[in-house]
């Protein structure tokens, strides 16, 4: 992925062929890593899923809301505090969101302390280019609320089983078979990245030589027609084993969540700490 | 593309929100009846497909690589609906699980690229390829320019979506609170990156997919080809169906906007940012500038500019009046008239050329 996300991407050397399968493994060390976390015993994972969503979605769009700097920093400081008990290292929040926020937000922020006019607080020597306190501003607001909101939206995945996740965004009124079929392309997204990987890893151990620029558009154009044919064709087997199965076109999901005291004190604790920053900034 | 958390205010991503659940609904209506109880699996299979597209990074000419966002190709084997839905879906894991796009921004991301990203590209798909042949070059034409100006409207749409955010949203020291970048810095600098890198990817990634299919497996073409007959009747069934009958509608809408071309004449003052080197000497027309530019004087001097490049070039018809025309309602329709004469000049010129290749290639197979 090009953009900010919490695939830590890096620069795979090799040739085209090992960072187009290093990506796509990336993206799977990334689900295994969710999954094995979700199962510890920390704070967070211990919630129900259904307060966690609640939770977690209301203080992101907070994020989005607050206009002063201050909360919006005690937000981001909120998070961090959740990450700890949670056993979610500072390191993977650092590598997996700060890092990538910043590179990607950070680069597009940057020019508007010198593009947004307002009151100049200082000039860069050579240049003679001026930094504006809107500007500056205008960049914190940008970047603190892409931190804080992302660091929020990775303790949710990392805290959470997938399944958990989808079935808990049934408070949020979502119909049960979108629900089904998020839990579905989940699972098959790791099936094709796995497909396109060994699809690579075959043609990588088939060649002898570097691959033109126009042979490797080929070749990833086709992989990607290889792959749409094999996914069409996947989605008419997986509809028979489902008719097989007794699938008549409705869709139910059990829903085994079972709520505790100490859930509705953490929904208590995330509406304290929304209101409170929406209170405060006002 | 994916306008990550905190880019946009609440009241867009919410308007966002509300302008693609509409979509949303129909979308998933309209497939649950075409496909009944295959639309879990099918949505399922093809939303995960149209994600692990978004990861293949493709080589671009001139030395960088970009990835695609699979639009064009999900809208021209699935049709709008389903993809829609599909690139809806990737879109919901990928900010959720994966990071890349915000959560409240998900709306925005679903209306630019899954909603009008993929009915952009089904229509250009659809008017370009017409009825040719599932083999025909022109597909592979169509889907290029299909994904090419898909990805490059939905970038648009995000730009606008940049540019709105400083001139509604401030705090009180006059802050951006939310993207700071105006429209006039917002637009260039996302088209220019999608006007070149990004919609080049999506045009190799539709054009090549395309192409692959016809080789390899056509009948995926099939199901939003037009027609229902094999690849090698085709070429008959547009000849019939081709004609006058099939797009009578499309002849008439487009007499009907010529004749209603003089509607420009009702509006008053100049076209913003139209201005020829004569408004800059005209008094009232410099008032008119300032007015409509936030009470910023025009330049005293003609731009060094404007003046140099305006002497390159004189229209046959400027301000759309031919010279001998006095009326200028008459003027207007005149312009319509010749302009579109000359677009459908070129056209055919190029649907010739394709059917010549095409006719020449299906010589050599016999």
């Amino acid at each position: 992925m090009g953009e900010q996300s919490f695939v830590c991407g890096g620069h795979h050397g090799g040739s085209y062929l090992d960072r187009l399968a290093g990506g796509l493994l990336h993206a799977m060390d990334h689900a295994l890593d969710a999954d094995d976390l979700s199962r510890r015993d920390g704070f967070l994972q211990k919630l129900d899923p259904r307060i966690k969503v609640a939770g977690l979605l209301t203080l992101i769009v907070v994020a989005v809301i607050v206009k002063s700097l201050l909360v919006l920093g005690g937000l981001f400081l909120f998070a961090v505090a959740l990450a700890l008990p949670s056993h979610v290292k500072l390191s993977r929040l650092f590598k997996q969101v700060w890092l990538s926020v910043l590179a990607f937000t950070g680069m597009i922020a940057a020019p508007a302390l010198f593009l947004v006019p307002g009151d100049v607080l200082a000039q860069l020597p050579v240049l003679h280019w001026t930094i504006t306190l809107q500007g500056l501003r205008s960049a914190a607001f940008l970047l603190g609320r892409s931190e804080t909101a992302a660091t929020l939206a990775l303790l949710l995945i990392l805290c959470t089983p997938w399944p958990h996740v989808l079935k808990a965004l049934r408070i949020c009124r979502l119909p049960t078979v979108l629900v089904v079929i998020l839990g579905m392309t989940h699972r098959y997204i790791f099936i094709f990245l796995h497909n396109a990987s060994q699809m690579f890893e075959a043609r990588r151990s088939r060649m002898i030589g570097p691959l033109s620029a126009r042979d490797r558009r080929r070749m990833a154009t086709a992989s990607a027609g290889v792959l749409l044919g094999k996914a069409l064709h996947m989605s008419t087997e997986v509809h028979l084993a489902m008719i097989a199965r007794g699938y008549r076109g409705e869709v139910h999901l059990l829903d085994d969540f079972r709520t505790r005291p100490i859930d509705w004190l953490a929904l208590a604790g995330f509406a304290a700490v929304a209101i409170a920053a929406l209170w405060l900034q006002a | 593309m994916h306008i990550p958390d905190g880019y946009l205010s609440p009241t867009t991503c919410a308007v966002a929100y509300a302008a693609a659940a509409p979509f949303w609904y129909v979308a998933l209506n309209r497939v649950k009846r075409l496909m009944q109880s295959r639309v879990v699996p099918l949505l399922a299979v093809v939303s995960a497909f149209c994600f692990v597209i978004m990861m293949f990074n493709l080589p671009i000419p001139g030395g960088t690589t970009a990835h695609a966002v699979g639009m064009g190709v999900a809208a021209i084997v699935l049709g709008p609906w389903a993809a829609i839905l599909a690139i809806s879906i990737a879109l919901a894991i990928q900010a959720l699980f994966f990071g890349d796009g915000g959560i409240t921004a998900f709306g925005a991301n679903c209306l630019n690229m899954a909603i009008v990203g993929s009915l952009v590209a089904y229509g250009t798909y659809h008017l370009i390829s017409a009825r040719a042949a599932l083999d025909s070059p022109r597909r592979i034409v169509a889907a290029a320019i299909a994904g090419y100006l898909a990805i490059n409207v939905a970038a648009f749409l995000a730009a606008l979506e940049f540019g709105i955010q400083p001139i509604l949203f401030t705090d009180a020291t006059g802050a951006p609170l939310y993207a700071p970048y105006s429209l006039r810095v917002a637009i260039p600098a996302m088209m220019l990156a999608h006007l070149t890198i990004a919609g080049l990817a999506e045009a190799i990634v539709s054009g090549g997919i395309v192409a692959y299919l016809q080789r390899a497996n056509p009948a995926l073409l099939r199901m939003t080809a037009g027609f229902t007959v094999g690849p090698a009747a085709a070429p008959d069934t547009i000849a019939v169906a081709g004609g006058w009958r099939g797009t009578r509608p499309l002849w008439i809408g487009l007499g009907a906007l010529m004749v209603i071309s003089p509607l420009g004449l009702l509006a008053a003052g100049l076209a913003w940012g139209e201005w020829g080197p004569e408004d800059f000497a005209n008094p009232e027309t410099r008032a008119q500038i300032a007015q409509t530019s936030g009470n910023v004087a025009p330049p005293e001097h003609l731009p060094q500019g404007l003046e140099h490049l305006s002497s390159i070039w004189t229209a046959p018809m400027p301000d759309y009046a031919p010279a001998f025309m006095h009326d200028a309602n008459f003027g207007y329709i005149m312009s319509a008239v010749i302009g579109a004469g000359l677009i459908l000049l070129v056209f055919s010129g190029l649907s010739w050329l394709f059917s010549r290749g095409s006719a020449g290639r299906d010589h050599r197979v016999a």
